[in-house]
């Protein structure tokens, strides 16, 4: 089973490649949008601002090439913290960039939804289930993920909400909308349950 | 809710781990690469690496060797000493470094902590701040491994490098750093109350209490330590364990609910 990661110029590149490596899956490091046509999975990672990340994959070809993979042919895309933020609709973060738009939802800071503790959220913190999901098989409901973010995805329908975590306020941990998923936390820094989440993004089969 | 991390510290000197008093006399602890397996398979909360050396020697960070280490790691790894520039950062994350520690440059060059956090989000960022506490209660902000003087107080200088984008703050006491006998709780909780990021208490951790003492008295976010963990029985696991009891929020360790 091949994995692309794609490599837009942020993120911690490493860390994702290693633990996709571990879990025993082969890994394609993507510099180009034409790497992604031949795997079986994709990852879109990411720390960094959502404006300059939007920036780096539409100015590479990258949305256009995510489109036709993603959406028209089905694959199955894993988005990590930004990448995850970049699936929404448009991001609010020195004004309103669009998306990708592949999960409806806007995105903000922490303490535009009311949050009043610190900021970045930073460390390990419960994700509570919302629904069933097969990312989550194997791993119990409320296990610690490492979160490091300040700004959230608002999914626009609960439908696409799949697990939360509180501080102070209830944040998106997982959304979903069909063969898309992302997740706020680091499974490739969340330790052997981060290993599992990733291991049930690889033997996900969209029917 | 957000649990407290225990972070060991690897201080990385040459070609080994070291640990010092006062950020001098220092030992040898060990190599770095087994030390970095046996945290990873004790499952901390996170680690960081800080080359003591690179500063004052004026060497960029080891990025090959660093490449090695996060081999072995997979928890939140922030990698420091060194840093001078954004290729560096970027080399360091793309060799698995999840965080930087930015400590002498920031003095002479606060536009490079701004210049990271936006080009790779202020939760990259760690802004790490070596103090001294005076006789009479001054304290003073050091560089270069605590061997320069740059006459900044901690609470103001907390405040610029959040100001210029620090998602972090690693604070370490240069007169408690080694010498067992608890964190500076007053230090910890000015600069904690004065800034809206996290701070990381460092420098001091002689027993479990020191890390309740820490989170509790003066609102540290996480603590980190290195003695305690490199010269005594003591371990992270046990420190989470006081913690837990003492009533503080701590990561509970995976258990496979089973394939379903």
């Amino acid at each position: 089973m091949k994995i692309a990661i794609i490599n837009f110029g942020m993120g911690n590149l490493g860390s994702v490649r290693r633990a996709f490596e571990d879990i025993g899956s082969e890994v394609c490091i993507a510099n180009h949008p034409a790497a992604i046509y031949d795997a079986n999975r994709i990852v879109l990672p990411g720390v960094g601002a959502f404006t300059e990340g939007m920036a780096c994959l539409t100015n590479a070809g990258w949305v256009s090439a995510l489109h036709e993979v993603v959406i028209q042919q089905g694959k199955p895309l894993l988005g990590i913290c930004l990448g995850m933020q970049m699936l929404a609709t448009t991001g609010h973060e020195g004004g309103e960039t669009n998306g990708l738009g592949f999960i409806p939802g806007k995105v903000q800071r922490l303490d535009a939804i009311g949050c009043k503790l610190r900021i970045p959220h930073v460390g390990w913190n419960e994700v509570n289930y919302q629904k069933d999901d097969v990312l989550f098989d194997g791993i119990p409901d409320s296990s610690d993920f490492y979160f490091v973010h300040s700004y959230v995805f608002v999914p626009e329908k609960d439908e696409h909400l799949i697990a939360k975590v509180p501080y102070d306020v209830e944040v998106a941990a997982v959304v979903r909308n069909g063969n898309v998923f992302g997740c706020q936390f680091h499974p490739e820094k969340s330790s052997k349950a981060g290993r599992q989440l990733l291991k049930n993004f690889m033997g996900y089969s969209p029917c | 809710m957000l649990k407290v991390r225990v972070i060991p510290t690897l201080l990385w000197k040459d070609f080994g781990l070291v640990k010092g008093v006062g950020f001098d006399s220092w030992r040898r602890v060990g190599p770095v690469l087994p030390a970095i397996k046996v945290y990873n398979a004790r499952d901390v909360d996170e680690l960081i690496l800080v080359d003591i050396a690179a500063s004052q020697e004026g060497n960029a960070p080891d990025h090959d060797s660093v490449n090695d280490f996060s081999e072995e790691c997979s928890v939140p790894f922030t990698v420091g000493g060194g840093i001078t520039s954004l290729d560096q950062i970027l080399s360091l994350l793309h060799a698995g470094a999840d965080k930087i520690a930015i400590n002498t440059i920031a003095y002479s060059n606060p536009e490079l902590v701004d210049a990271a956090a936006r080009r790779f989000g202020m939760q990259c960022v760690v802004a790490s701040i070596d103090a001294r506490r005076f006789e009479g209660g001054r304290y003073s902000c050091f560089s270069h491994s605590a061997t320069i003087d740059t006459g900044r107080d901690p609470v103001e200088w907390a405040k610029e490098l959040t100001d210029c984008g620090a998602g972090e703050i690693l604070l370490t006491s240069i007169n408690r750093d080694g010498t067992m006998l608890g964190y500076d709780l007053d230090m910890v909780e000015r600069v904690a109350k004065a800034v809206d990021v996290p701070v990381i208490a460092s420098g001091g951790a002689g027993n479990y209490q020191h890390m309740i003492d820490v989170v509790q008295q003066a609102g540290a976010s996480a603590v980190a330590a290195a003695s305690i963990f490199h010269f005594t029985e003591l371990t992270p696991a046990g420190a989470k364990l006081a913690m837990q009891v003492a009533g503080i929020p701590v990561r509970r360790n995976f258990v496979s609910a089973g394939q379903k």
